[in-house]
C-alpha cells in the first residue's frame, strides 16, 4: 500500500486536506500533533498518508509537547509539521520561540476559528494575526501565510516548508476554518515540478566546526543534525556563536538582532501578495485568507457601481506587504481592512499609511457578507469625495 | 569516622594479597571545598590544604605521612562533582 | 611517594566542554557527581559518543547537557521529554538520555512523562531529585517531602510529595531505579545497565542542594547531607513501591536499588507491528 509522495493529478479536495498534501510534496517525514477543529482533518490525513512515504506520524498529549516535538525532530535533520486552531495556538506560543532560538525550520499550521478563547470551533476566524507575530515572548520574525484556496492550501504549504529550510525559522500558515473544511480542486504538479529547499549544511567536517552559531551574509549559519559527529550543543537560552550561554548583553543583542534580520533583511524574497485592479483605484480593499474572497466580490460589484475600487491581497501575513501599502498611499484616497477580527491586519495598514483606514469587520462565525465589505467601502468612497474621517467602529 | 573492616574479619591471604598503590593528581582551580574526597576517602590520605585557590577554596592535599597510603580505590575520583581531583595507579 | 600532583586536565576532559569548567554548580551539589557518572558510564556503554544526545530542561540539572561534549539541547522548562521523542522517533538510531530535575520533569513536565512512560519510548531519563527548585533559589516542587521549610512554604510545605518510583512503575516505565549520588559506584553501573535496555527508563538520583534544601531543613551543607545518605540509606530492590516515600528526616530511611526492570515493546516495536507492517514494504527512513 505504499503510495506516491506527491499525488500528481487533478483532485477535488478539502483544504485542510490539501495542506496535508502539499507538505508530503514539499518532503515533510515528520508530524507531531493533536486534534482540534477544524485542524484535525490535517492530522488525519498525514496520520494515513505519512506511513506510506517512510515518515512519521505521532499524536502527543498536548500541543505543547506538539511544538516541543517537532523542534526535536527538526535537529534529528526531518522536516517536520504540526496543524492546530486558535487554543492550541496558543499553547504552542512557548515552543514556536524555541523553535526560533535554536532555528529550528518547522511548520505551524494555524486553522484559525472563532476566538477568544474556545470561541467557535467549527467556525471561521481571523483572530490570531498578531499573534503569529507576537504571540511568544521576545522579539522574533515569523513567515505566515494566509492561502485564500484549497489550491493556495497546497501551494503554500509547500512554500512554508522551503522557507522554513532556507531561513531556519518556524513557518506558520494562517489558514481559516472556511478554506480549511471546504473542497475545491487542487491540481497537484508531476513530482520534478516541485522544488524542495533543504537547510544550509555544514561544509566542513566536525572538527572544525568551532562555531556552529556565526553566519555569513545572509546571516543563516549552517545546520547540523544529531547523530552526525558535530556535537553540538543547542540552547533556549541566549548563547554566542559557539552556542554557549552566560553572555554578556552585547553578545544577547548581537544574537537577538540576528535572528531578526535574517528575515526583515529578506523581504522582498519572502513577501507575497495580490493586486486586482489598483491601478486606478480610489479606494483600495485589504483581506486574506477566505474574506479576500468576499472582498474580491465586493470590489467587483463596486466596480459595477462605477466605483474606483481595487483590491490588495496580502499573501504573507507576515512580512506584511508594507511597501505595497506605501506605493498605493501615493495615489489612493482610503483602504478598507475586511478581516474576521475587530481590527490586526488594520493597524498595519495604519502604520505605513497616511490615508484613512477603514474596517470591515467582524469576530468571525461565517465568512464575510461581501455586503459588509461593500458598504463600508461605499462609505469610504463617499468620504474620499468630501472631508477626511478616520476609521470608526463596526456596527 | 573509619570506613576500615572490622577485626573479626581478616582474610585467607591477606599477607600475600598486594594492596594497588595510588598517586594523587589535583587541579586545585576547579575545586570548590566541598569536602566529598576528604571525607570518605576510605584511608583518610587527604586533608584540606593551608592555602587556597584562587576563589578562596580550600582544595585537598595529601596529609603529612599519608603519601604511601593511597591505595586507587578511585573513591575521590568518582565522587568528586568538580572533576578536580583523580589517581592514578603507581605500579610496583 | 610525592605528595599531590598539581595538574591541569582531567582523564574524563575528553568528553567534557572543560572550556566551560568549572561548572556553575555549587559547593556541595550533587550535580556534578552525577554527571561523573553519566559520563563514565557513556564512555564504558559500546555506544559511539557521537550517537549520543542528551536533553534537557530548565533548572540545575538542566545544565548539564552544556559541559558533555556530545549532541546536547537545552530545551524549555518541562518540554525536554516531548523535544527527546521527536529526536528519538526521527532518528531511532541515537541514544537519547533526558537529564532534568524534579521540578522540570514532574511538574510542568508531568504530563510529559507519564505519556512517555505510557508510550514506552526509547529513552533514558536521570531524574535528580534535589526536593526543590534550585535554581531559582530554593522553592517548594512536587517531591518536596511534607512540613519541608522552602521559600514558597515558609510555614512548611502542606502537600504530600510524589513517590517518584512508584509513579513512574504504574505509568509503565520498563526499568525504574533510585540511588543516591552517594552511591557513586551502584549509580554508575545501573546507569550502564539503563544504556544496554529498550524503552523507558527511569533513574532517579538524590543529590544534595545545601542552598535550596539543605540548609532550611537541617541536612546542611553538601557533605552533611551525604553523610545523612551514608547513614540512612538502604538498598532493597525488592521494596514493595508503596513504600519508597521519602520524608528526608533524620530517622527515615532512603530505599535504593532497581525496582523495576522488564520488558515491553517500545513504542517503535508497536509502531512498526501495527502500522509499517500494514503499508507494505516497511518504509525507509527519511530523515
Amino acid at each position: 500500500m505504499n503510495a506516491p509522495r506527491v499525488l500528481t493529478g487533478r483532485h477535488f479536495l478539502m483544504g485542510d486536506v490539501a495542506c496535508a498534501e502539499g507538505a508530503l510534496a514539499a518532503g515533510c517525514t515528520f508530524f507531531a500533533g493533536y486534534p482540534i477543529t477544524p485542524s484535525t482533518e490535517v492530522a488525519e490525513r498525514l496520520a494515513l498518508r505519512l506511513p506510506q512515504v517512510g515518515g512519521h506520524y505521532i499524536q502527543m498529549e498536548d500541543e505543547l509537547a506538539s511544538m516541543a516535538a517537532i523542534v526535536g525532530a527538526s535537529w534529528a535533520g526531518a522536516k517536520a509539521m504540526t496543524a492546530t486552531s486558535g487554543p492550541g495556538f496558543s499553547l504552542m506560543m512557548e515552543n514556536l520561540g524555541l523553535a526560533v532560538m535554536m532555528e529550528a525550520p518547522c511548520v505551524v499550521v494555524d486553522v484559525q476559528r472563532g476566538s477568544p478563547s474556545t470561541g467557535l470551533p467549527t467556525l471561521t476566524g481571523q483572530g490570531d494575526v498578531m499573534q503569529a507575530k507576537w504571540g511568544s515572548h521576545g522579539d522574533y520574525e515569523i513567515i505566515a501565510y494566509a492561502p485564500a484556496t484549497c489550491q493556495e492550501m497546497f501551494d503554500l504549504t509547500v512554500r512554508a516548508f522551503n522557507m522554513a529550510e532556507r531561513f531556519r525559522n518556524p513557518v506558520v500558515i494562517l489558514a481559516d476554518e472556511v478554506v480549511g473544511h471546504m473542497t475545491e480542486r487542487v491540481v497537484i504538479p508531476p513530482e520534478e515540478a516541485i522544488e524542495r529547499w533543504e537547510r544550509p549544511r555544514p561544509t566542513v567536517p566536525p572538527h572544525e566546526l568551532l562555531f556552529p552559531f556565526a553566519a555569513d551574509q545572509d546571516l543563516i549559519p549552517p545546520m547540523p543534525r544529531a547523530g552526525e559527529g558535530y556535537r553540538i550543543y543547542v540552547e533556549s537560552l541566549t548563547h554566542d556563536e559557539r552556542g554557549y550561554p552566560g553572555v554578556p548583553p552585547d553578545v544577547h543583542d548581537r544574537l537577538v538582532r540576528r535572528l531578526n534580520d535574517k528575515i526583515r533583511r529578506a523581504y522582498h524574497q519572502i513577501v507575497e501578495y495580490e493586486l486586482l485592479d489598483t491601478e486606478d483605484a480610489e479606494v483600495v480593499v485589504v483581506a486574506y485568507g477566505s474574506t479576500a474572497r468576499s472582498a474580491r466580490h465586493a470590489v467587483r460589484q463596486a466596480r459595477r457601481e462605477g466605483m474606483r475600487v481595487g483590491l490588495l491581497r496580502p499573501i504573507t501575513l507576515w512580512p506584511f506587504p508594507v511597501h505595497v501599502v506605501e506605493q498605493l498611499s501615493s495615489r489612493v484616497r482610503a483602504f478598507v481592512v475586511a478581516e474576521l477580527n475587530l481590527g490586526q491586519v488594520a493597524r498595519e495598514v495604519e502604520r505605513f499609511t497616511d490615508r484613512p483606514v477603514y474596517g470591515a469587520n467582524h469576530a468571525g462565525g461565517a465568512m464575510m457578507p461581501p455586503e459588509l465589505i461593500l458598504s463600508r467601502t461605499e462609505e469610504a468612497y463617499r468620504d474620499a469625495q468630501g472631508s477626511r474621517r478616520r476609521l470608526a467602529p463596526a456596527g | 569516622m573509619s570506613l576500615a573492616p572490622a577485626p573479626l574479619r581478616r582474610p585467607l591471604d591477606l599477607p600475600r594479597v598486594r594492596l594497588p598503590r595510588g598517586q594523587v593528581f589535583i587541579l586545585p582551580e576547579r575545586c570548590k571545598g566541598c569536602r566529598f574526597c576528604i571525607d570518605f576517602c576510605p584511608k583518610e590520605v587527604l586533608m584540606e590544604s593551608p592555602s587556597m585557590n584562587s576563589k578562596g577554596y580550600h582544595f585537598p592535599v595529601v596529609r603529612p605521612g599519608k603519601e604511601d597510603a593511597c591505595i586507587h580505590c578511585g573513591f575521590c575520583t568518582v565522587i568528586c562533582p568538580e572533576f578536580a581531583i583523580y589517581t592514578v595507579e603507581v605500579p610496583e | 611517594m610525592p605528595r599531590e600532583a598539581v595538574v591541569a586536565s582531567h582523564p574524563l576532559d575528553e568528553v567534557l566542554r572543560e572550556d566551560r569548567l568549572p561548572h556553575i554548580w555549587c559547593p556541595g551539589c550533587g550535580l556534578g557527581t552525577v554527571l561523573g557518572c553519566f559520563a563514565r558510564a557513556m564512555l564504558a556503554s559500546g555506544i559511539p559518543l557521537d550517537r549520543h544526545a542528551v536533553v534537557s530542561g530548565i533548572g540545575c540539572t538542566g545544565r548539564v547537557p552544556g559541559y558533555l561534549k556530545v549532541d546536547g539541547f537545552h530545551t524549555t522548562h518541562g518540554r525536554a521529554i516531548p523535544f527527546a521523542t521527536g529526536l528519538a522517533v526521527a532518528n531511532p538510531d541515537l541514544a537519547v538520555t533526558v537529564f532534568s530535575g524534579d521540578g522540570d520533569l514532574l511538574a510542568i513536565g508531568g504530563n510529559h512523562l507519564i505519556h512517555a512512560a505510557r508510550r514506552n519510548v526509547d529513552l533514558n531519563v536521570i531524574c535528580v531529585n534535589n526536593f526543590n527548585y534550585g535554581m531559582t533559589g530554593g522553592q517548594l516542587g512536587p517531591t518536596t517531602p511534607l512540613g519541608a521549610v522552602t521559600t514558597t512554604s515558609p510555614y512548611g510545605f502542606y502537600e504530600d510529595p510524589f513517590n517518584l518510583p512508584r509513579l513512574l512503575a504504574a505509568c509503565g516505565a520498563v526499568f525504574v531505579a533510585r540511588w543516591t549520588c552517594l552511591h557513586v559506584r551502584q549509580l554508575e553501573a545501573t546507569m550502564l545497565r539503563a544504556f544496554h535496555k529498550r524503552g523507558f527508563r527511569f533513574i532517579e538520583v538524590l543529590a544534595p542542594c545545601p542552598v535550596g534544601f539543605g540548609r532550611p531543613n537541617d541536612l546542611g551543607e553538601g557533605i552533611d547531607e551525604m553523610w545523612f545518605y551514608r547513614r540512612q540509606a538502604d538498598y532493597d530492590p525488592q521494596a514493595a513501591l508503596e513504600m519508597l516515600e521519602l520524608s528526608m528526616r533524620k530517622d527515615s530511611k532512603i530505599v535504593c536499588g532497581v525496582f523495576v526492570d522488564t520488558e515491553r515493546p517500545t513504542y517503535m516495536d508497536r509502531y512498526r507491528e501495527y502500522v509499517l507492517r500494514k503499508v507494505q514494504g516497511g518504509g525507509t527512513r527519511e530523515a
